[in-house]
């Protein structure tokens, strides 16, 4: 477990036995028909988190959050939310608000009635709704656009009435169901940003749903990674990336150089892994039980390994030797296709650290090339 | 010349219905409107020609507008048309009434469920709508079906009149017209976004808030296209109150068969048929004139 030295304990209220979570999913199933599409889960959230679970589609993500807002109920299991269960709250008497994937903008309403809409239904005074409304146009800078209908405004102006409407009841709870997924690139990260600072501001709890490893990586507090059902694990960023608990997790969370072996010996916390078509084992620091014969995968980030023309003179460090195969430019860094053996192909990212020399940054294509890596830097998977 | 040929082609497609529209609509209403500012005689054709030639020589028009003011001056008229505008406004209502929840229900069930629905309420097309006036007939005579099981059950010891009675001409056009206020709501409310519903009740809103803020106001455009395709012939409809009506019920579509048929009187009949035309289109014709406004 790593904890970065300017993260207080409040920061990471999971950590805290003494704090209560705010949303308990407690053995939670939904099953359609014969299809399990959220396989008995638990999970706590806590207050003020900016919690995002993430998955391919199919994977049970939408279906829960559903759950939550009360479109769907659980076949077994119950959502517990602020204390109250939700077994029987409909919808419409939950202290939660949904940004939906579309948005969901109501099409014969100008933008000031779509974000009055769910104050006018809680009876607020009209003066109230006013001050409100405006207040939160002014904050996702829509003000000039109150009059306009949806079908007047683009994309991303659409995504921030949205945004105004379901937080403009000041909910408990905000879900978010692929939020940036409509948005191009550079609005989406100008709008990561902003939902960010607003939930920074206000001190909602969000739950965002998200098949965008990138989104979940650089908008939340933790994350949960989905799959058929169930959370294959449940961490923050760092943890997900940096130690990821299954091959599932390691190749859906960025991309990762998948070695399978078996477990050669051990030295202290150092295994050597046997892999085959490889002329020496590897080796790799571990924190998991490993037996002798064990089967068990090694994986390294590509840009944990290191790329030479000439071979290394550390001793420590694995080293593997291959032909350059293609190499993917992308200006700040390039990364590298190395065929070691006919069925083994390894990718490196490294960073261009100068411009390139006689056409070149580190090696060429058909270039034969010695890639390394610290045995600190790969991690050890038993599933 | 290619462009040419197709600019040409164009032309000829965009023309098509205005070409239609001329020869089976705009030349016949001609016809109707001359005829009706013409005087009854005793010839063939039963009217006076418009056109025609004083002891001069001079070609002289006539326009009679006698047979306008009779229609207002007997109060017969007035009140038919007063009576059949009250049967098609109320028959139109029902229908909505009955039909807005059909059309629901089917856009919400499953799509197979969706098709067999649909199917059943096309199927009455597959039997001539005389047949199925007659029908009705049957089952609402003095001695019909329905009576038979009234007094079989116990519920009446005489029958209950029904056949020739405005009920009986109600039952006939909801019966005939309601197929006509389904699927345009249906086709309506299949664009309606499922999610809208979910929104607005995620915002707050109850059932019964959400069908009137959100349902209601979305499906607008289906409930007038319906209820034009149901007012519009129940207004001049003439089987339906002829058979199930009899000499009852006074509809304007009756009355004109008469002053057409037994009376032979077609300048009368052709100023009857005006007037439902602009009692018809002027609504209409305001309609969309404040639709396009509000769209604008």
């Amino acid at each position: 477990m790593t904890t970065e030295s300017h993260h207080t304990l409040s920061h990471q209220p999971w950590l805290d036995p003494e704090e209560k979570p705010f949303i308990r999913i407690q053995g939670v199933t939904k099953q359609f028909g014969a299809f399990v599409a959220v396989d008995s889960v638990d999970l706590d959230i806590y207050k003020g988190e900016l919690f995002a679970l993430l998955g391919g589609s199919g994977c049970g993500k939408t279906t829960l959050l559903r759950m939550i807002a009360g479109f769907e109920s659980p076949t077994s299991g119950r959502i517990v939310i602020d204390g109250e269960d939700m077994q029987d709250v409909p919808p419409y008497e939950r202290p939660v608000n949904m940004m939906f994937q579309s948005y969901a903008l109501f099409p014969h309403m100008t933008v000031e009635q779509n974000v009055a809409y769910g104050l006018k239904r809680d009876g607020v005074a009209r003066e109230e709704i006013r001050t409100r409304v405006d207040a939160m146009l002014e904050m996702v800078e829509l003000a000039a656009f109150r009059k306009r209908k949806p079908h007047q405004l683009s994309g991303g102006q659409k995504q921030r009435v949205a945004l105004a409407r379901s937080l403009v009841k000041n909910p408990k709870v905000l879900l978010l169901d692929e939020p940036l997924g409509a948005l191009d690139k550079r609005l989406r990260e100008q709008t990561q940003y902003e939902l960010m600072n607003i939930q920074d501001q206000l001190g909602v709890t969000f739950i965002v749903v998200t098949h965008d490893q990138e989104e979940a990586m650089t908008l939340s507090t933790r994350i949960a990674v989905m799959d058929h059902g169930w959370f294959q694990q449940i961490g923050t960023p760092t943890e997900i990336y940096e130690f990821p608990e299954s091959r599932f997790v390691a190749d859906f969370i960025g991309s990762a150089n998948m070695f399978e072996g078996r477990v050669a010996g051990h030295d202290g916390d150092v295994a050597s892994i046997d892999v085959e078509g490889l002329p020496e084992p590897l080796k790799a620091e571990h924190t998991a039980s490993l037996r002798e014969g064990m089967q068990v995968w090694l994986a390294v980030r590509p840009e944990k390994m290191r790329i030479a023309t000439e071979p290394f003179d550390d001793s420590s460090l694995n080293s593997i030797r291959g032909s350059v195969e293609d190499i993917g430019y992308y200006g700040d860094s390039s990364t590298y296709r190395i065929r070691v053996n006919p069925g083994m192909r390894l990718e490196i990212t490294h960073p261009n650290l100068r411009r390139p020399r006689d056409g070149r940054h580190v090696a060429d294509w058909d270039e034969t090339v010695y890639i390394g890596w610290v045995p600190e830097a790969g991690v050890v998977l038993t599933r | 010349m290619v462009e040419r040929l197709q600019a040409s082609w164009k032309l000829l497609v965009v023309l098509v219905p205005y070409i239609w529209l001329l020869i089976f609509f705009l030349a016949p209403f001609f016809m109707v409107l001359k005829i009706s500012l013409a005087e009854l005689r005793i010839a063939s054709p039963p009217f006076t020609p418009m056109f025609g030639t004083d002891e001069a020589g001079a070609t002289i028009i006539r326009l009679l507008f006698d047979n306008f003011r009779y229609l207002w001056e007997d109060s017969l008229y007035l009140n038919t048309y007063l009576n059949s505008l009250k049967i098609s406004t109320s028959s139109t209502i029902l229908c909505l009434l009955i039909g807005y929840p059909i059309a629901y229900a089917i856009v919400r069930s499953t799509p197979t469920v969706r098709n067999i629905l649909l199917l059943l309420i096309i199927l009455p097309f597959w039997t001539s709508f005389l047949l199925r006036v007659y029908a009705w007939m049957g089952l609402l005579a003095d001695q019909g079906t329905i009576n038979d099981l009234l007094i079989w059950l116990g519920i009446v010891d005489s029958p209950v009149r029904m056949l020739y009675t405005e009920f009986a001409v109600y039952v006939g056009i909801v019966y005939t017209y309601l197929p006509f206020m389904i699927l345009p709501l249906y086709a309506n409310m299949e664009k309606l976004d499922i999610s809208l519903l979910e929104a607005a009740s995620d915002l707050g809103a109850r059932p019964v808030t959400t069908f009137l803020t959100v349902v209601l106001p979305l499906t607008v455009p289906g409930i007038v296209a319906g209820s034009l395709l149901v007012f519009i012939p129940a207004t001049g409809e003439y089987v339906i109150p002829d058979l199930l009506g009899g000499g009852n019920v006074l509809m304007i579509g009756r009355v004109l068969y008469n002053e057409f048929n037994a009376n032979t009187d077609w300048p009368v009949a052709s100023a009857v048929a005006i007037v439902l035309l602009l009692l018809l289109v002027l609504p209409m014709m305001l309609y969309q004139h404040f639709q396009s406004k509000a769209a604008g």
